[in-house]
């Protein structure tokens, strides 16, 4: 087995995962019928693409374990998530910012696994990447109606964004599954992603009107597996029928 | 607390197919139009239900009113000779 195509996989797969699992919390609670629904769309498109991504692992893997043994029964320890993802739904302006500062970096990344020399990861990306252009579409809208709109709206999502902005270099750090990948041509080089990626989120802030935060310290961790104490609330809620009831189904 | 304002209301046609017209497909709320179009597209679209979205604000219809039923369509309820039923139309028109 490829254990670095096995691990690079997972460090794709788990960020949908995750922050699918974050925006499924909010159905039934988001703050109107349509913005309710979107999000559990955008999580089922999450979803979906995790579902691709761990069939491929799966065959990779070649031990028998299944798209469901995969994302279902890891340890905390084994999820290769950015922390970014992990963050809980404090309220709406934290849900948006989340997504927006994921899209943006989740859009150009998919744009360059569509190049991949691995055929089955070139194909997956095609398929996803009309359905991030969406998410991003959205979020950005969101982005830039909140932080653009009331007194209270605004004050919000600058919270958001200065709350959330300490993730976003984790996004591109490269593990050793990550540098490999990129040698056999097959991963993405995320390094070369970075600079557009804060020029582009820059733009879309300052159209909000939201200040763009000057930190030098950063967050990292999660594609270690070190994660932040939201993590293994997520994992209980995510695996508890597969735990209590080992291999149900239905 | 303050008082929640809802947004405006906004009514929903969706083209099923190309070739076909839009059909109403009921009414979403939206802050402004390009709202309402995303909007529409999460709640009446998701399905793979349509190949094209129009919105308008439900304010801009003008509608008839109920009361008025009977001297609006009434009067064309025993005028069948409007309806071009008396002629013989031929096997190969279609769609009449």
């Amino acid at each position: 087995m490829n254990n670095n195509l096995y691990n690079y996989i997972l460090g794709i797969a788990d960020n949908s995962l995750i922050l699918g699992q974050r925006l499924g919390e909010l159905t039934g609670h988001g703050p109107s019928l349509e913005t309710d629904i979107a999000c559990t769309n955008i999580s089922l498109d999450l979803f979906g693409q995790v579902r691709s991504y761990f069939q491929y692992a799966g065959k990779i893997a070649g031990d028998g374990r299944s798209e469901d043994d995969i994302a279902m029964l890891r340890k905390e320890r084994d999820y290769k998530n950015v922390l970014l993802v992990e963050q809980p739904n404090t309220n709406f302006a934290y849900t948006i910012a989340r997504q927006f500062l994921f899209d943006a970096y989740h859009l150009a990344f998919l744009g360059e696994l569509q190049k991949s020399t691995d055929l089955t990861l070139s194909a997956i990306a095609n398929k996803c990447v009309k359905e991030v252009s969406y998410h991003e579409r959205f979020s950005s809208d969101w982005v830039k109606r909140l932080g653009d709109g009331t007194e209270e709206s605004h004050q919000k999502m600058q919270n958001a964004i200065d709350d959330l902005w300490t993730y976003t270099d984790e996004l591109f750090h490269q593990t050793e599954a990550d540098k490999a990948m990129v040698e056999e041509g097959i991963g993405v080089d995320i390094t070369q992603l970075k600079d557009n990626y804060y020029k582009y989120v820059s733009e879309v802030l300052e159209e909000a009107t939201i200040e763009v935060p000057d930190i030098k310290y950063f967050q990292k961790g999660g594609k270690q597996g070190i994660h932040t104490e939201h993590l293994g609330y997520i994992l209980a809620e995510l695996q508890y029928m597969q735990r209590a009831y080992p291999n149900m189904e239905w | 607390m303050s008082k929640i304002k809802n947004w405006p209301l906004w009514e929903i046609f969706v083209r099923s197919k190309n070739g076909l017209e839009h059909r109403h497909f009921g009414s979403l709320h939206a802050a402004d139009a390009e709202m309402a179009l995303e909007n529409a597209r999460d709640v009446y679209t998701r399905r793979n239900e349509g190949v094209s979205i129009w919105v308008v604000e439900s304010k801009h219809i003008t509608a008839s009113n109920p009361e008025n039923n009977g001297e609006l369509f009434e009067p064309a309820q025993d005028k069948v000779y409007r309806h071009p039923t008396f002629y013989d139309v031929p096997d190969e028109v279609k769609h009449m």
